[in-house]
């Protein structure tokens, strides 16, 4: 699939960041991302509204607003993306990369044929006539587990359920077989068993077709079930980046510790919830040091002060984990200070 | 369970929806079906299913926010339909309601103070404007709003602070009981932790009962006491939060538990799961018997033909299922266990 070597990594983002011109001043959306990720992975970007994970993807896809600007580079396969033209950037949509969106609707045009908006990709991107694309389209179609695939091939998206619309995305995502699917809350709009469909297919497709997968969403219990790493995201930054594993049993960042603190568990009766007090920051003005200190539990006059690096970090008792970066002065402070709900801050809730 | 302050007996809400054709006869859509519980003073029963199962319809019947169209409602033991104006005007009180989508609920055009003030303006004409006021900022301190914020418009207040003004306008006639209609689905998580402390926090200090509507399993298990689970608008099982967690009697709550995502990486690759096939099925043209029979794992000819009562499976544990309970955990069990051999 590609002429790099396997080590070289499938995108890499360095010093991206994006800004948006606002009446108000500029916004930071995105500030010197550092990011990698290998052929065949899965990657969760994890962050909460306004953390940049959307706005991170949809300027390596060219989707920017008008007023906002890409920095730095983000290379696939070893292209740089935000260096091409527009024409070229097109290219690339959909033959190496593709997205796939929270709401099925604004991927499908509405008055065309299930079978017209796959095919035309095909025809667009790999010249094939229309009936080879047709074929090809009703074998996706089929693989994404569409029942009545042939009949579904002659339907307007509205006839189709929401469930359905989102695999005749991934459908669409697929046809050319790229190398990177960035998918965006691609089940937050579908109901909880529809959802566990989704994420199956997706597991399936990544073992399957070893297309590496971006799982931006805001939910915890998603990113467990699907992903082999994770970006924590906060302000416009990575704050934490770790194995799924890893992030779960002890998250190392305050942030990432008070998000995991802060949802309920289905799996346990009695459970608490711990909020994180504030709200996230104004992205014009963002906080000095540490973007997180002005809400985290553990910070002094240095987060205040200076801004932390994202780096490997040393975990008393433990090895070097060197798939883990951390941005923080204070790593693992939420684990040595024992469970959440050891120290409960005024607005924890518990339930018996 | 002491005296219930709200019984809800068979109630059914049917909408009538239009067909295209001038002649075309409207279809009856049954958004509410039969349903029957008792909630206690102070307790919390979590209302949960999939979009269209009639959920909101069932909160806002009970509000008579829609009219239903079957059955009653009985508050503190009398049926609201037979209230007069003036008791009605008087239950209405007792009766609130926070929504989900915490800006679009709040008119654009009134300050915050006014937002707040209205249903006293309602419940309590007599009240003087000075003492009004006093009661909109004692309240908004409560909820955590400062009450300097009492003039400014809902659009220069964030998700989570405008469902704070939502929950003060709920509760400044000092009602006994709130139905929340998914009131933490629009935010973000960490301010839904905090706004699900603030409706515990309410919940206690003034006696609340609560009605939680929520499609988020994880959310209803951390605030409720008990549980009903809807499909197409039917009840298909009831029971302590417990029991119907951890030992679901009826297969479409397995499935639904076993399809919510688990926030723990090792659990949620060895858990068994119960996958349903396709999407739920019309309400206007319902599967005949058990209305869950079309997506259900282990359903037989029986449920084709007759639909299951509640069968109670322990006490105030029911599930509308044929093979409610025991049975059918372990025919699920067995359909599970068959889908992981093949897939090996």
């Amino acid at each position: 699939m590609t002429s790099a070597s396997s080590s070289a990594p499938l995108l890499e983002l360095t010093g991206y960041s994006i800004r948006f011109a606002t009446p108000d001043g500029e916004v930071q959306a995105v500030s010197g991302l550092d990011l990698t990720l290998a052929e065949g992975e899965t990657l969760a970007i994890v962050g909460e509204s306004g953390s940049g994970k959307s706005q991170c993807f949809n300027g390596m896809f060219g989707l920017l607003a008008r007023n906002g600007r890409t920095e730095g580079q983000a290379r696939l396969a070893g292209a740089d993306l935000l260096a091409l033209s527009p024409k070229a950037l097109d290219a690339v949509r959909g033959r190496d990369m593709a997205m796939v969106f929270q709401d099925p609707m604004t991927a499908l045009n509405p008055a065309l044929k299930i079978k017209r908006q796959l095919s035309e990709t095909l025809e667009v991107h790999q010249g094939l006539s229309r009936r080879e694309a047709e074929a090809k389209s009703l074998a996706m179609l089929k693989r994404v587990g569409i029942p009545e695939a042939e009949r579904r091939m002659n339907q307007y998206p509205h006839e189709l359920s929401g469930g359905m619309r989102q695999r005749v995305v991934i459908a669409m995502a697929l046809l050319c077989r790229p190398k990177l699917i960035v998918a965006d809350e691609p089940t937050t709009a579908l109901d909880v068993t529809i959802q566990a469909q989704i994420l199956e297919l997706f597991r399936e497709l990544g073992q399957e077709m070893r297309t590496a997968l971006v799982l931006i969403t805001h939910d915890l219990g998603v990113v467990a079930g699907v992903a082999d790493r994770v970006a924590v995201m906060y302000a416009g930054r990575i704050v934490e980046e770790a194995g799924v594993d890893a992030l779960f049993d002890a998250p190392a960042h305050p942030y990432a510790a008070a998000l995991l603190a802060s949802i309920p568990r289905i799996d346990r009766d009695g459970g608490s919830v711990e909020a994180i007090p504030g709200r996230p920051p104004n992205l014009i003005h963002p906080p000095s040091g540490c973007p997180f200190h002005p809400r985290c539990r553990f910070a002094d006059e240095r987060c205040v002060a200076e801004r932390p690096p994202l780096e490997p970090v040393a975990r008393e008792g433990h090895a070097i984990d060197a798939g883990r970066r951390v941005a923080c002065w204070h790593p693992f402070a939420a684990a040595r200070a024992g469970s959440a709900a050891a120290a409960p801050t005024p607005e924890a809730v518990l339930h018996g | 369970m002491a005296e219930p302050i709200l019984s809800v007996r068979n109630l059914s809400t049917t909408f009538s929806v239009r067909q295209p054709g001038l002649f075309a006869a409207p279809l009856a859509l049954k958004a509410v079906s039969d349903v029957s519980f008792d909630l206690g003073a102070g307790e919390t029963l979590g209302i949960v299913g999939e979009s269209g199962c009639g959920k909101s319809t069932l909160g806002r019947s009970i509000l008579r926010l829609v009219e239903p169209t079957a059955g009653q409602v009985l508050w503190q033991g009398r049926d609201l339909a037979a209230f007069s104006p003036a008791e009605m005007r008087r239950a209405r009180r007792d009766l609130s309601i926070i929504f989900q989508d915490p800006i679009a609920s709040l008119n654009p055009r009134m300050t915050v103070g006014d937002i707040i003030a209205e249903p006293l303006r309602v419940a309590e004409p007599d009240l003087s404007k000075k003492d009004r006021r006093a009661r909109v900022e004692r309240v908004m301190a409560e909820v955590g709003l400062v009450p300097d914020m009492i003039n400014r418009y809902p659009h220069e207040f964030s998700g989570g602070q405008a469902q704070r003004i939502g929950i003060a306008r709920a509760v400044v006639t000092e009602p006994k009981l709130i139905v929340c209609d998914e009131p933490v689905s629009a935010l973000d998580v960490s301010i839904q932790a905090q706004i699900v402390a603030l409706l515990d926090d309410l919940k206690t200090r003034r006696g609340l009962t609560l009605l939680f509507i929520s499609h988020d399993l994880s959310v209803v298990r951390l605030v409720s006491d008990r549980i009903l689970v809807l499909y197409l608008g039917r009840v298909v099982e009831t029971g302590p939060r417990r029991d119907v967690f951890e030992r679901p009697a009826h297969p479409y709550t397995r499935a639904l538990l076993s399809a919510a995502p688990v926030p723990d990486p090792a659990a949620s690759r060895s858990r068994r799961r119960v996958m349903l096939a396709g999407d739920p099925p019309s309400p206007i043209n319902p599967p005949s018997g058990c209305a869950f029979r079309t997506r259900c794992p282990i359903a037989e000819d029986i449920c084709a033909k007759v639909p299951p009562p509640l069968a109670e499976v322990a006490p105030g544990h029911a599930g509308a299922c044929h093979f409610a309970g025991e049975e059918a955990r372990r025919r699920l069990d067995a359909v599970a266990a068959a889908g992981e051999r093949s897939a090996a």
